[in-house]
């Protein structure tokens, strides 16, 4: 048990901008900056207690059937989750729509288990499990906060840019409405891969 | 008749599974560096949404959507088993593709060896439980829609990787900024091509 387990996905393997895992519902949810907070939290819940339970049945799993054993896994949390959501956050379960349950078929966790959790013991896995979930918080948070304030002048739905700057009120500000469109979300993680290849050289490909 | 070919022009081209909903996003970064393999796995994906989108229709038509056990008599009438969508849709998803793997490996090698390793991964590409969340979340009428529904997104998909293949190749040329270089330049141009898709929004069909 070491602290690399941790500190790495964190910056130089995280899922996202360095393993290319999990970018399907990263993008999807970016909007506003309190969907990637909840889609976050909930992939780092589900990641880290599939690899645990994973891990702790590593030894049992018949090799051939193993995907199927790991998403019935995966899909029990996943329930979980959006059955949490539905009762006590409605507004943002149906925000989120389907990228609740396309986390069942999220890279991050299938990698995560297939990578570590089926070759290491269970409490290594389900502290990986947990970085790798906040690594892949990091970066929804950073494109969230960006589409967030320029494209509806908000941050977590309070008003940030101030109102009599907007030209309805005779100022000069206008929202950006290409930012809260798809293709935005691709060119942001685009430009945060940018920065941190640029910082990390050792990342660069040739 | 009409109905469904303007579906399936809408959900190739406005509802275009990469770039309005970036669903399986993972493979189609990891396997679009030449045109050739990406053909193959674009072809498995319409060939395996194509199929599993109807019969997950079914599924839920017949079994899991609230009162749909009716047909097995006044007690069950009142039974909602939606909850267990997920669970059901990625069951038949892993099923399907292994029989699949199975079914082709036996009676087309050749095929088996220029797609086979592809196959498992579809498995977990998003795109295709996507389809059946989508498909339950819009209530398409029919199996009809249903099925023209998947087909039309496993084609949106194929554009997509194919498309992006053919730019990555001739990428290879250019001289791109040293950080940006392979995934970065990847993802901006990926956010310039659904600017482009975006101007079949609005079209009536």
């Amino acid at each position: 048990m070491n602290k690399e387990i941790f500190t790495k996905p964190l910056f130089k393997g995280n899922p996202i901008s360095v393993l290319v895992l999990g970018i399907c519902s990263a993008l999807a949810v970016t909007v506003q900056l309190e969907g990637a907070l909840v889609m976050a939290l909930s992939v780092t819940f589900v990641t880290a207690f599939s690899s645990l339970i994973i891990s702790l049945m590593r030894n049992t799993i018949p090799n051939r059937i193993r995907i199927i054993v790991q998403l019935v896994v995966v899909a029990m949390f996943v329930i979980l989750i959006d059955q949490v959501l539905k009762a006590f956050a409605y507004q943002v379960s149906k925000q989120l729509s389907v990228y609740i349950g396309l986390i069942i078929t999220n890279c991050i966790i299938m990698g995560r288990i297939e990578a570590f959790a089926l070759g290491n013991k269970p409490f290594a896995s389900f502290v990986d499990g947990i970085a790798n979930g906040l690594g892949y918080g990091i970066i929804l948070v950073i494109v969230a906060f960006f589409r967030e304030l320029f494209g509806s002048g908000t941050i977590l739905g309070y008003q940030i840019i101030p109102q009599n700057w907007y030209i309805a009120n005779g100022g000069f500000y206008e929202n950006n409405g290409l930012m809260i469109l798809p293709p935005m979300a691709l060119i942001l993680l685009g430009c945060v891969i940018w920065v941190q290849r640029a910082i990390q050289k050792d990342l660069q490909e040739k | 008749m009409a109905d469904y070919i303007s579906l399936f022009i809408k959900s190739i081209f406005v509802d275009n599974m990469v770039f309005a909903f970036f669903l399986g996003m993972c493979s189609y970064l990891a396997v679009s560096k030449s045109v050739k393999t990406a053909t193959g796995l674009g072809l498995a994906v319409i060939f395996v949404l194509a199929v599993t989108v109807p019969i997950n229709f079914l599924l839920n038509k017949y079994i899991l959507q609230p009162g749909a056990l009716a047909w097995l008599g006044e007690a069950y009438a009142n039974v909602d088993l939606s909850f267990l969508s997920y669970i059901v849709f990625i069951a038949v998803i892993a099923c399907f593709v292994q029989i699949v793997e199975m079914v082709v490996e036996k009676f087309a090698p050749a095929l088996y060896a220029s797609l086979g390793i592809f196959l498992p991964l579809i498995a977990v590409n998003c795109a295709i439980l996507g389809g059946s969340l989508f498909m339950q979340e819009r209530g398409y009428a029919n199996i009809g829609e249903a099925f023209t529904f998947g087909l039309g997104s496993g084609v949106g998909w194929f554009l997509a990787i194919v498309a992006i293949a053919a730019i990555r190749e001739k990428l290879a040329y250019s001289d791109v900024p040293k950080p940006l270089r392979g995934l970065g330049i990847s993802f901006i141009i990926t956010g310039l091509m659904g600017i482009a898709f975006m101007s079949f929004m609005g079209i009536q069909l």
